[in-house]
């Protein structure tokens, strides 16, 4: 073990010192449980769609290492250096996003991929949490300098944004980083009466969404009448983990890795409740507590608006995902197609995760200054 | 202050503008301030979230919180508990085998070619094209296949399909196969009792599993069911019936130890595979004009009434003719014949003068009281409607007496006989097990008639028409029967319905058989007769001979009937002491 002093002043040292480890380690325990679950749901899968069976555990575990030098990479970075590659990572992921529809792959009636020379990202995936960091840093602005056009840029950016993604089209996503755009703007001091707008109007959206989006409306009817149609992910999901009980099947007992098609994927959660037992649910759901729950109390030591906004814009943006990822497992929300971070498969959010939580660990190291802006 | 980014070099750039740097950092701190607190709701907000997160998962793990899928729910509609059946001494004759049925839910099938021809593959037996049509289309829930074995279960699960599953079932199996086809029926592939006892008894047997109550017992013993149906169907074959029936009754209390009725149909495989005739009841749906065996009936009126006592006789000289029939003896005596004779000799022209003294009111009375112009209640739905004529004339009556005219099922002529033979009490027979003691019954004839009736009985068999049916030792009494099948032309001559009703010990009878052969041919042994004398009493007798060792009864030297014929005919047991002067 390499044991570095505190005297040390070099870039490792000091990023050994400083950087939260606690959180570092429990998203690392995160990617762990993920490649394990993902050894034993994919092959099911990819059994049926005709791949070799451990395609997607090799996927995996190419990108693994990869996402874990950006996680750490990133997390080596200043303040300033978050800020700069959010804002140079937001303008490139604006750019793919925009191209993504005329460039992209079609796959199940919406066009999210963009294939680079063998490598296939959804550019939506690294806008998300680069995004939250550009919008912190407007709202920060507005409020360091009123004549700074921080929020009247940051609702431009929001409706710019949102406007790509449903032309995706991609509701989930775009509700995703409407959600946590406006919960950054709620922290930097939005009235209330302009959030309860804000609620009001994305009510009003989903509305629209509902009406005018079939795939948006079926699922929701299902959730609120479950007999109306196909419930049936959900359904074996929920056998699943009552099948699992409190300490499951065993690893590689599972049967719903069998017959549910996204069981790599968004029904991950099922899997593992099934093969390893609701106690580990309990565990992976204390993981996504923690990491973030902490990365909350650490923000608001943080005297620097910006840091406060952009790591409370990318914890929420993690702890929604892993929130709404396991309650439509657990049939507590209506099915929508969304990935538990660090443990669903798919190497472009994995990565994408990386660079988000990399942020969100550089922007929680702890600072001679306390964070303050210079 | 070591980083400048290029942010603060704009907020540098416009606080150059003219506005205090102090303000502007207090308003920052403000703000800060402002965003911690708003940030611990939004904190708590999470927190709360997850905790109720972990709270469904709890609740799913230790409560089942899942609903059943729609598919499995509707399937578990189809499945439902059935007690097991067994016979009065605990033998199982009907029970469940668990077992697994293949249903899709079409629209969780990927790719609808690709899963038909799968399943086609590891269940040989369905069709590529017919599954296709099952699987594309767009309900929720299709059955694709019934009562799968565990290997073929085990074949279609390893293809890991999706939108395919299975329903755990019961399977409802009769161990003793066609045995007690008739009395136990059979359930649909639902396990719906759809006849039989399974059907009459459907809610009990259900109710029975839910509040595991145990297995229902019967009253039939698969013993008595084992011999009566052998030898039924040994005589089908010696004679070449169409089809036998048979029952045997314990007339002290009514329970059916056996009923068959033949041909019949083993119940395990699939029933629509059966003929009509295989799942026609004989013994409980079938309602046949007994002949002779209606004799007892009209002797027994006759004397219950008082019209007639031991020692009056009847004019059998010569034939009676009515309107347009003639009425004829099958063994002629031609000479005037005693009631004992016309009874043991079954006399039609004895017997009719003998009904038409009684009466059509009376005579139609008396078949009432003795439950045989009624259906039968029976915990079987298959229960015929007994046929009696329109108008009930002088020429009826006197057919009636002889048994032509109305028509009953066999159980109840031979509940009807039993009355005649227990004492003269009619109790209600029944498929199930009783407790020990007394059954309530209807007292239908005296016990002095019931007693004659049990001395002319065995006078039959001793010297009457029923010799074929004797058993050494074991007193039985009985009357052949000997019907020709109605057809739309009239009576056939050629086509016998031939009876036999015994009971045995005639001195205390503790069990009533009944036999019927449905046209048998005669043979060599005998002399080409094919009536009930020469068909179903010796068919009777082996059935006597195996069953009364099984219960237990020794053959006796001395017969008590004997004593008892001796102080009812006047100091003889002999008939010729009973014949007319």
């Amino acid at each position: 073990m390499i044991t570095l002093a505190r005297a040390d002043r070099s870039l490792v040292a000091r990023w050994w010192w400083s950087v939260d480890r606690w959180t570092l380690a429990a998203i690392l325990l995160l990617a762990l449980i993920g490649a394990l679950l993902g050894m034993a749901a994919s092959p099911a899968v990819a059994e049926r769609i005709g791949v070799a069976p451990f395609h997607f555990v090799h996927r995996q575990l190419a990108y693994l290492p990869l996402a874990v030098a950006v996680l750490i990479g990133t997390s080596l970075l200043s303040a300033d250096g978050v800020r700069r590659v959010a804002l140079a990572g937001f303008g490139v992921g604006l750019v793919l996003l925009a191209a993504t529809p005329i460039v992209g792959d079609e796959i199940k009636g919406a066009t999210r991929w963009l294939s680079l020379g063998g490598l296939t990202i959804q550019p939506s995936e690294f806008v998300k949490p680069t995004f939250a960091v550009v919008a912190a840093w407007l709202f920060a602005g507005q409020r360091w300098d009123p004549a700074f056009p921080g929020n009247v840029v940051a609702i431009a950016l929001l409706a710019l944004v949102v406007g790509l993604l449903a032309r995706q089209p991609d509701v989930g996503m775009a509700t995703m980083v409407t959600v946590v755009w406006c919960a950054q703007f709620f922290l930097a001091g939005l009235a209330l009466g302009w959030l309860v707008l804000c609620a009001l109007g994305g009510v009003g959206l989903l509305g629209l969404g509902y009406v005018l989006l079939p795939h948006v409306s079926d699922r929701i009817d299902q959730f609120l009448d479950p007999s109306s149609g196909d419930t049936y992910q959900s359904d074996v999901a929920m056998m699943a983990i009552e099948q699992g009980g409190f300490f499951g099947r065993g690893p590689g007992q599972g049967q719903v890795k069998d017959i549910l098609p996204d069981a790599h994927a968004d029904y991950i959660f099922a899997v593992a409740a099934e093969e390893f037992g609701s106690l580990a649910c309990l565990l992976i759901i204390v993981l996504f507590a923690f990491v973030t729950l902490r990365a909350f109390a650490r923000a608001s030591g943080d005297r620097s608006l910006f840091g406060l906004l952009a790591v409370t814009g990318l914890a929420t943006q993690f702890g929604l995902q892993a929130l709404i990822n396991m309650a439509v497992n657990v049939r507590l929300l209506p099915p929508k197609g969304m990935t538990l971070p660090f443990v669903s498969y798919g190497g472009s959010s994995l990565l994408a995760l990386a660079l988000g939580m990399g942020m969100l660990l550089a922007l929680t190291r702890r600072r001679y200054d306390g964070g303050a802006e210079p | 202050m070591t980083s400048t980014s290029p942010a603060m070099r704009l907020s540098l750039s416009l606080e150059a503008a003219g506005r205090p740097r102090v303000n502007v950092e207090g308003e920052v701190k403000r703000a800060v301030e402002l965003a911690r607190r708003r940030m611990a709701f939004a904190a708590v907000l999470f927190a709360f979230s997850f905790i109720v997160l972990a709270g469904r998962i709890a609740e799913i793990a230790l409560l089942g919180g899942a609903d059943a899928p729609v598919g499995a729910r509707e399937a578990a509609e189809h499945t439902v508990g059935r007690a097991d059946i067994v016979d009065r001494n605990g033998a199982l004759i009907a029970t469940n085998l668990p077992t697994a049925s293949l249903y899709a839910d079409p629209r969780a099938v990927i790719d609808v070619d690709e899963t038909a021809r799968a399943l086609a593959g590891a269940l040989p037996g369905l069709d590529v094209d017919h599954l296709r049509r099952k699987l594309a289309s767009p309900r929720s829930f299709v059955w694709l296949e019934r009562g799968l074995a565990p290997a073929q279960q085990a074949g279609v699960h390893a293809l890991g399909l999706p939108g395919i599953a299975f329903v755990d079932e019961e399977r409802r199996v009769y161990p003793q196969g066609s045995l007690l086809a008739h009395v136990l029926g059979y359930t649909d592939i639902d396990n719906q009792g759809i006849a039989g006892v399974e059907k009459t008894l459907d809610e009990t047997l259900r109710r029975q599993a839910i509040d595991g109550k145990g297995p229902l017992a019967l009253s039939l013993d698969v013993c008595a069911q084992a011999i009566l149906r052998e030898e039924l169907a040994r005589s089908v074959e010696t004679f070449r019936a169409l089809g036998a029936t048979g029952l045997i009754l314990d007339p002290t209390n009514g329970e059916v130890l056996a009923l068959a009725s033949l041909p019949d149909f083993d119940p395990n495989q699939p029933v629509s595979e059966a003929t009509d005739e295989q799942r026609f009841n004989r013994a409980t749906l079938g309602v046949y004009e007994m002949g002779s065996i209606f004799k007892v009936f009209t002797t027994a009126m006759a004397l219950d009434y008082g019209v007639v006592g031991l020692a009056d006789g009847f004019d059998a000289t010569s034939p009676i003719r009515v309107a347009r029939y003639t009425i004829n003896d099958t063994h002629p005596k031609a000479r005037w014949l005693s009631v004992p004779e016309v009874f043991i000799y079954s006399s039609n022209i004895g017997s009719a003068k003998m009904g038409a003294a009684v009466g059509a009111e009376r005579q139609r009375a008396f078949l009432d009281r003795v439950g045989l112009l009624d259906p039968l209640t029976l915990e079987l739905p298959e229960v015929g409607q007994p046929m009696e004529p329109g108008t009930w004339g002088e020429l009826t009556t006197m057919t009636v007496a002889f048994g032509h005219g109305v028509a009953v099922t066999p159980i109840q002529t031979a509940a009807a006989f039993a009355a005649l033979v227990n004492g003269g009490t009619l109790i209600h027979p029944t498929l199930l097990k009783r407790a020990p003691g007394p059954v309530p019954g209807k007292r239908v004839v005296d016990k002095t008639t019931s007693d004659v009736m049990r001395a002319l009985l065995r006078l039959v068999v001793v010297d009457g028409t029923g010799k074929g049916a004797n058993v050494p030792g074991y007193s039985v009494g009985g009357k052949t029967g000997t019907a020709e099948k109605a057809s739309a032309r009239g009576y056939r001559r050629d086509a016998l319905l031939s009876s036999f009703i015994a009971a045995f010990p005639m001195d205390a009878p503790r069990f009533v058989v009944l036999v019927t052969l449905d046209e048998p041919k005669g043979t060599e042994e005998t002399f080409g007769y094919a009536t009930g004398g020469w068909t179903a009493a010796p068919t009777v007798r082996r059935i006597i001979e195996r069953l009364a060792p099984l219960y237990g009864l020794a053959p006796v030297a001395h017969e008590p009937i004997e004593d008892e014929m001796a102080v009812t005919f006047g100091g003889t047991s002999t008939l010729a002491s009973l014949s007319a002067p």
